[in-house]
């Protein structure tokens, strides 16, 4: 019998009896064996905690004892989410040696439902960029062709489920460091609305816009992993005071009578094959008994330049804290403020500083008004426009990225257009909603599309309703 | 409210005060670790205070409930407000931000009334965390700058503070003290901190700057490191001096942060406004608006205690003693003023008590030991003329060394008996014959001679004789000769 390739399905077999944790992790602990040097999806391969969590999981079962939900799962975590005594790197070199002192509140609940960590994936550094390529410890490579990207910023944790690494994964998305990866990758990748997954312990790179989410192979999967780690966390202010998020009983729901979103004024410059799948799966919804409406979000092409105001300039404050006094990377220096100087210069990226330098300036005192006082009100004019249009339509749908992966090396010196990867997917972030990549089909040269899924605040019932639809009329073959 | 305006020179003061507080709250402004002064460095620390990776910060309700008292106790609107990053590097700031409030703080537009009845405005009262405490090893001046190497104490970082920022109405440096007194008094009734300047739990920079009158207002400079009341008259005097010297000779006021050196005595300057920081104010994503319902600020107003200038009103008009003068001052200070209307209660006379309690009670505390009933037996004593105010005072003595007593006894065991008036008469008498000379100067209107009259009627009455009724005969007996 092989080994099962879903979350449901494991921990399903694991909960009866029928496979053990230690198996199934030794299976994929195989998959990383034999591939990770070609992909380069982690940071660190957490081997033997595995084996002690998966060991852990199966004394459960022979003593009669519920592992949980995701019992005897192989999950791997971003490398910006923290975990007691493994180093937490957000592949910078600034934190370098760093062993966080706790573990981030949805490594807590994934571990409490019976997941077994596999190890903490690649990133761009502290999670700004679309590529994985501004790793401090190198690219991570897209199992579907390994001279092309991963995406990013989550490309280690898409990698690692689209090679089965692992299960599922981890992810945090800013502006569409999930959803595009998972889109390059032809996996699942979900955003949630923004506070419903505790930030406790996720590494901050824009906090008003980060927001963890999961990676899996199947549209189930994302569900069961936000139904273990959503719900209110006291240690996040900005968590929502509910219960958690109640999703699989959405799955099975048709989607008749539902009205989906079509954006008359997308910005243009997709390529042509991931236009005609996105026109494919509004064919295939309104087939299954949706009703396709026109709606407008004229300010979603400000979108892109408001985003980069005003998550550099959180970042340059979220950052200042690496200053070489209390942990990671330190460089001598004759006085306090050279010591900064030098720890900064040495332990931070091209990107990142680029960011903090952009960031800075959007809030230095004489230019607060024109930048980032600006862009907060492209921000709130953005979520004016969605709450228009999601007067007529309960979700919308896009593309999750212009383009498919793309080869390695092919953006690094334009940032402004590994900037635009993000397009689609960054209105999602600054109005604080849910959005969700699935795979649909492929683009050129047999590459995964990724079709994006938008609804307001607290609409991921009838995202993943849509969701799921999508994933049975996807085209066959997309993976 | 003094009649007089406080000048030096032909100029006037103008001075503002912004005053930092720690509140006494169990735990920190935004995590769970103890917010406590004095013990073992980096005992009070946590994954928030050291501000590491992927910590958040969760608001603190017992240290909103503090603020809110203090802004209710200072007459001002409690408001929906929010908090802001204020961003800049320091060793002992661990996220290298500092979560204050910006534009939209807890409370604003308040005052306080000096004891004279005097308004200082007070623009705003807003939370804010504290930093570390840095203790740079060698160099000079305890200054990081030239140091070997900085120890760093994060058990301060965290703590909650709130800064209360006065409107520029203090004159001169008395104000400015009575200002400071009067908040901490304040601060200490309503709980929210122990306001003690020595042990840094509340700290004062003050903005000096002068003018002549009717001219608009000067360049101001910020006085920091003041760390007693007395150093914050003598700081406040010293930099108006420094201001007043510089225009006299054509030189003009250089905006900047000045440090106060309590051993020099003088001011200097620790940065001007070209290198002050741009602390690039945002709004602080890791929190949410905090809007305290309208229920919460009323039970909070509704549960503030008398505060002192209402206890020193009540205090005067019960004894009849000025509310700024000394006796009220002092007792009401010490948390007194109960027990002196308790004493009253028991038949005393108000205004007696006030006296006694002020004179004998400064190691008694708040609540004094004595039990009222006996204080006000004694003060009755004295009243009706069983005993002189010379005796009263030793009779107390004993009470308060006993803890309590019962006055009449003491009296009789110390052989003070009343003195009836004809006897005295007849001590009189006796003295005027004796001194015909003294007497005779005395009736001549020289009132010195009195005094060696009076002192030999205290001689032959061993001390019994009551001073002003001895005063009042020899005066009655000048007008009939």
């Amino acid at each position: 019998m092989a080994i099962p390739s879903t979350a449901s399905s494991i921990a399903e077999s694991v909960r009866r009896g029928e496979r053990t944790a230690t198996e199934i992790l030794e299976s994929y602990l195989a998959n990383i064996e034999r591939r990770e040097k070609d992909i380069h999806a982690f940071n660190l391969v957490t081997t033997e905690q595995a084996r002690a969590m998966a060991a852990k999981v199966d004394a459960d079962v022979a003593a009669g004892r519920d592992p949980g939900a995701l019992a005897g799962v192989p999950i791997a975590l971003k490398d910006n989410m923290c975990t007691r005594g493994v180093p937490t790197t957000c592949s910078s070199r600034i934190l370098e040696g760093w062993k966080p002192p706790y573990d981030a509140t949805v490594v807590t609940r994934l571990a409490a439902a019976g997941a077994v960590f596999v190890g903490k994936t690649n990133l761009d550094e502290f999670a700004m960029g679309s590529s994985t390529e501004n790793s401090a410890f190198g690219v991570t490579h897209n199992p579907h062709d390994t001279s092309r990207v991963a995406g990013g910023s989550s490309g280690g944790s898409a990698a690692a489920v689209a090679a089965e690494f692992a299960a599922a994964s981890l992810g945090s998305d800013t502006g569409g460091s999930i959803r595009q990866p998972a889109a390059l990758c032809g996996v699942v990748g979900v955003k949630p609305t923004y506070g419903t997954v505790s930030r406790y312990g996720l590494v901050a790179f824009a906090s008003s816009l980060d927001q963890i989410g999961p990676f899996t192979t199947d549209v189930r999967d994302s569900a069961l992993l936000l139904e273990v780690m959503s719900g209110h966390d006291p240690l996040d202010s900005t968590s929502i005071p509910q219960p958690p998020l109640s999703l699989m009983s959405s799955l099975d729901q048709d989607v008749k009578g539902l009205r989906i979103g079509r954006i008359t004024d997308l910005p243009g410059g997709s390529d042509p094959e991931v236009e005609a799948r996105v026109a494919e799966a509004f064919a295939a919804l309104a087939a299954a008994g949706a009703t396709i409406v026109d709606v407008e979000l004229p300010s979603m092409k400000y979108g892109l330049t408001a985003y980069y105001l005003i998550a550099p300039a959180e970042a340059s404050s979220n950052l200042a804290r690496y200053d070489g006094v209390r942990y990671g990377l330190r460089v001598e220096s004759s006085d306090t403020n050279s010591m900064y100087g030098a720890t900064r210069a040495a332990g931070f990226g091209d990107e990142v500083k680029r960011r903090i330098m952009l960031g800075t300036y959007a809030l230095s005192a004489g230019y607060y008004d024109a930048y980032y006082g600006k862009a907060l009100k492209v921000r709130r004019l953005i979520s004016d426009d969605f709450a228009r249009a999601y007067q007529k339509a309960d979700v919308i749908i896009t593309p999750t990225s212009p383009i498919v992966a793309f080869p390695v090396g092919a953006k690094v010196d334009d940032p402004l257009s590994m900037y635009l990867c993000d397009v689609f997917t960054i209105p999602t972030n600054l109005a604080g909603h849910p959005a969700m990549s699935v795979p649909f089909g492929t683009g050129a040269d047999g590459l995964p599309v990724g079709v994006q899924v938008l609804a307001p605040t607290l609409g991921e019932a009838a995202m993943f309703r849509v969701a799921a639809q999508l994933e049975r009329s996807a085209p066959g073959g997309a993976r | 409210m003094s009649a007089e305006k406080y000048m030096i020179d032909d100029y006037e003061l103008v001075v503002g005060l912004e005053v930092h507080v720690e509140l006494a709250t169990a735990t920190k402004l935004f995590s769970a670790s103890a917010n406590r002064f004095g013990d073992e460095p980096n005992t009070h620390i946590d994954p928030v205070t050291l501000g590491l990776p992927g910590a958040l910060p969760v608001l603190n309700r017992q240290a909103v409930e503090l603020a809110m008292r203090i802004g209710l106790a200072l007459n001002c609107t409690v408001q929906p407000c929010t908090f802001h990053r204020k961003n800049y590097f320091y060793p002992d700031m661990p996220k290298a931000y500092q979560i204050s409030q910006y534009d939209q703080p807890l409370n604003i537009d308040g005052w306080l009334e000096l004891p004279g009845g005097k308004r200082i405005g007070v623009e705003r009262a807003h939370l804010e965390e504290d930093t570390g405490k840095s203790t740079h090893i060698g160099g000079t001046g305890g200054r990081i700058h030239g140091s070997d190497y900085s120890l760093i104490d994060f058990n301060r970082a965290g703590v909650p503070l709130v800064e209360i920022v006065g409107r520029p109405d203090i004159a001169s440096p008395d104000e400015a003290r009575q200002y400071v007194t009067e908040l901490r008094q304040i601060l200490v009734a309503v709980g929210a901190s122990d306001a003690k300047m020595e042990e840094g739990s509340m700290r004062c920079d003050a903005n000096v700057s002068v003018r002549k009158a009717g001219q608009p207002l000067g360049t101001r400079c910020e006085i920091k490191n003041v760390n007693s009341v007395r150093s914050l008259g003598r700081a406040i005097e010293y930099e108006a001096r420094r201001q007043i010297a510089l225009i006299d000779s054509g030189e003009r006021v250089r905006q900047e942060t000045r440090h106060w050196d309590e051993t020099d005595g003088r001011t200097h300057t620790l940065r001007t406004k070209e290198d002050a920081d741009d602390y690039r104010y945002f709004l602080e994503p890791d929190l949410v608006p905090l809007a305290p319902e309208t229920s919460w600020i009323e039970a909070v107003k509704a549960a503030l205690p008398m505060l002192p200038r209402e206890r020193r009103a009540r205090l005067a008009s019960s004894t009849g003693a000025p509310a700024d003068g000394e006796a009220v001052m002092v007792v009401v200070e010490r948390g007194q003023d109960d027990y002196v209307l308790d004493v009253a209660s028991h038949g005393a006379d108000a205004a007696r008590a006030l006296v006694h309690v002020k004179e004998a009670y400064a190691e008694q505390g708040a609540s004094p030991t004595v039990p009222a009933a006996d204080l006000a037996a004694m003060i009755t004593m004295e009243t009706s003329g069983k005993l002189t105010s010379t005796q009263a005072k030793q009779v107390l003595a004993e009470i308060v060394a006993h803890g309590g007593g019962d006055a009449e006894r003491i009296a009789a065991a110390k052989g003070f008996e009343a003195m009836d008036t004809s006897a005295l008469e007849a001590m009189v008498d006796e003295v005027i014959a004796a001194q015909a000379d003294a007497w005779a100067k005395y009736c001549a209107g020289e009132e010195k001679a009195m005094g060696a009259l009076v002192g030999s009627i205290m001689k032959i009455s061993k001390g019994k004789a009551d001073g002003k009724a001895v005063t009042a005969l020899l005066q009655s007996k000048r007008q009939s000769a």
